[in-house]
């Protein structure tokens, strides 16, 4: 515990890159997942329905295999190599993105699809047509949407295998707070494990705080499926 | 009263209609003129087919057979876009009360002061002043619907259709939005409204649809229907009272 209140700057370091590594995917997966949500909620095309079980199959995919695909995308003789992100913090986000977009189009769909029928009758007879609701669900649909990118963060922040593949865990370049405890705790360097472990634990508690917040907001404004 | 104001008077005309479902011909109208001289109620008990009718005149609902006639002309997006409807559960967007209305007034493209001044004298016509920031969904369920009447009206629509607007209020919310609802009338808007509240036919309708099991029984000026019915259905229904 001492080295969190003395401040010890190489864990800060690795806390520092954790937060950015899993925001930017987050943040990226949201740019992604809620306009692919709301689309299989609103739109009617075929392969819809098979859209729907592949995203929900990506969703519940082992982190270890996304980072063996990740991997094998950006490696040297990948369709990515040239790019050479392999072992960057870059290679990470893009794993974590992977792991992420499904869970946040997914939520999207579900809460936009329930929210659509609710809304389709009245947003017809105000003339809003099929395109124009999107905007309007996914605004409605805010506080539902919120909670899922929590949820997409939860899993960002906690995961270790896919990011150790793509990222290497190379001290001060890519070792994030998952990976320094599953090497610190093999090395026997349990103060350092348990410092980041403690950390992780306070940030899922205040990720979990944040998520009741805006469910309590939402039974304050009357919402049901929020 | 539309006629005599020569509001250039557009008829809404119903030709023919039929809606099936699962082989079973749930509404079946054969002619239906909805130009009356004020308010027209429809009423009849549940399941008459009073909802469908409703999403068929607003175009909701594609008729298999028959059709909706505005003007002489089958409807069209224009004609929709001067009705409004205001559903029996309203629908009211996670949004603050202001919000709900200023949604309509930037769809039709009112300038921002604009916007503002009328959501000021929406929510004085609804006696909801002081509630515009409010979350709507936190609303009563008279205010709720009072502002589902709002939004409505914000449209500026020829036709107001009301799917039993009262039906879950208490009497005084009930008179506050009959009160809306003749305002808006003697302003010119066509008032069409469902109800099974006889009480609410008399106070309101200046002519009366019955209908049953699909089709109207009977139409025509409200004393006449309510007073003098002269279908076995209607005078059925009239005599069983709220009961149905
Ligand atoms: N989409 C639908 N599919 C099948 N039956 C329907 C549908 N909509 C309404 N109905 C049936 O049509 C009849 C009339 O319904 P409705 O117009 O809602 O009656 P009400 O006069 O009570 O408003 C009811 O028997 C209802 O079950
Ligand atoms: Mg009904």
């Amino acid at each position: 515990m001492a080295l969190i209140l003395n401040g010890d700057a190489e864990l800060w370091a690795i806390v520092l890159l954790s937060l950015k590594v899993s925001i930017f995917a987050v943040l990226i997966a949201a740019l992604i997942g809620m306009p692919v949500g709301a689309a299989l909620a609103v739109a009617r095309f075929p392969g819809r329905r098979a859209m729907i079980v592949l995203m929900n199959a990506l969703m519940g995919f082992p982190p270890v295999v996304v980072g063996l695909l990740v991997y094998l995308m950006l490696s040297r003789s990948g369709p990515l190599g040239v790019l050479e992100l392999l072992y960057t913090p870059t290679a990470m986000i893009i794993a974590q993105v992977v792991l992420v977009t499904p869970i946040v189009a997914a939520l999207t769909r579900q809460v936009i699809e329930m929210l659509a029928e609710e809304y389709s009758e009245q947003l017809r007879s105000l003339g809003v047509s099929r395109l124009a609701s999107v905007p309007v669900l996914l605004w409605d649909a805010r506080l539902a949407l919120i909670t899922a990118l929590l949820a997409g963060f939860g899993r960002a922040i906690a995961e270790v295998g896919a990011v150790i593949i793509v990222g290497g865990n190379i001290n001060h370049v890519t070792r994030v707070m998952t990976t320094t405890i599953a090497l610190e705790t093999s090395k026997g360097n349990l103060a350092l494990a348990l410092a980041l472990g403690a950390i992780l634990i306070g940030i899922a508690i205040a990720v979990n705080a944040m998520v009741s917040a805006v469910s309590l907001r939402a039974e304050q404004e009357g919402l049901r499926h929020a | 009263m539309r006629d005599m104001l020569c509001d250039t008077a557009s008829s809404l005309f119903v030709r023919n209609l039929r809606v099936v479902r699962n082989g079973k011909a749930l509404l079946n109208v054969s002619r239906l003129s909805l130009d009356g001289p004020g308010p027209t109620l429809i009423l009849g008990p549940n399941g008459a087919g009073k909802s469908l009718l409703l999403r068929c005149l607003h175009g909701l609902i594609e008729p298999d057979q028959g059709r909706v006639e505005q003007d002489g002309t089958p409807l069209t997006d224009r004609h929709k876009a001067q009705q409004a409807m205001v559903f029996q559960q309203p629908v009211l967007l996670r949004r603050s009360v202001a919000a709900n209305l200023d949604f309509v007034l930037k769809r039709q493209g009112l300038p921002r002061g604009a916007r503002k001044l009328r959501i000021e004298s929406l929510l004085a016509e609804g006696g909801l002043e002081g509630k515009a920031r409010q979350p709507a969904r936190s609303l009563s369920g008279g205010e709720a619907q009072r502002l589902a009447i709002l939004r409505a009206l914000a449209l500026d629509p020829e036709t107001l259709f009301l799917d039993e607007p009262t039906s879950a209020l208490d009497p005084n919310a009930t008179q506050m939005i009959e009160r809306m609802i003749l305002r808006a009338s003697s302003r010119g808007v066509r008032i069409v409204m469902v109800t099974h509240d006889i009480g609410q036919a008399r106070r309101l309708a200046a002519d009366i649809v019955m209908m049953q099991g699909g089709h109207v029984v009977e139409h025509g000026l409200a004393k006449q229907v309510l007073n003098a019915p002269q279908s076995d259905a209607a005078r059925r229904y009239l005599a069983g009272g709220l009961v149905t």
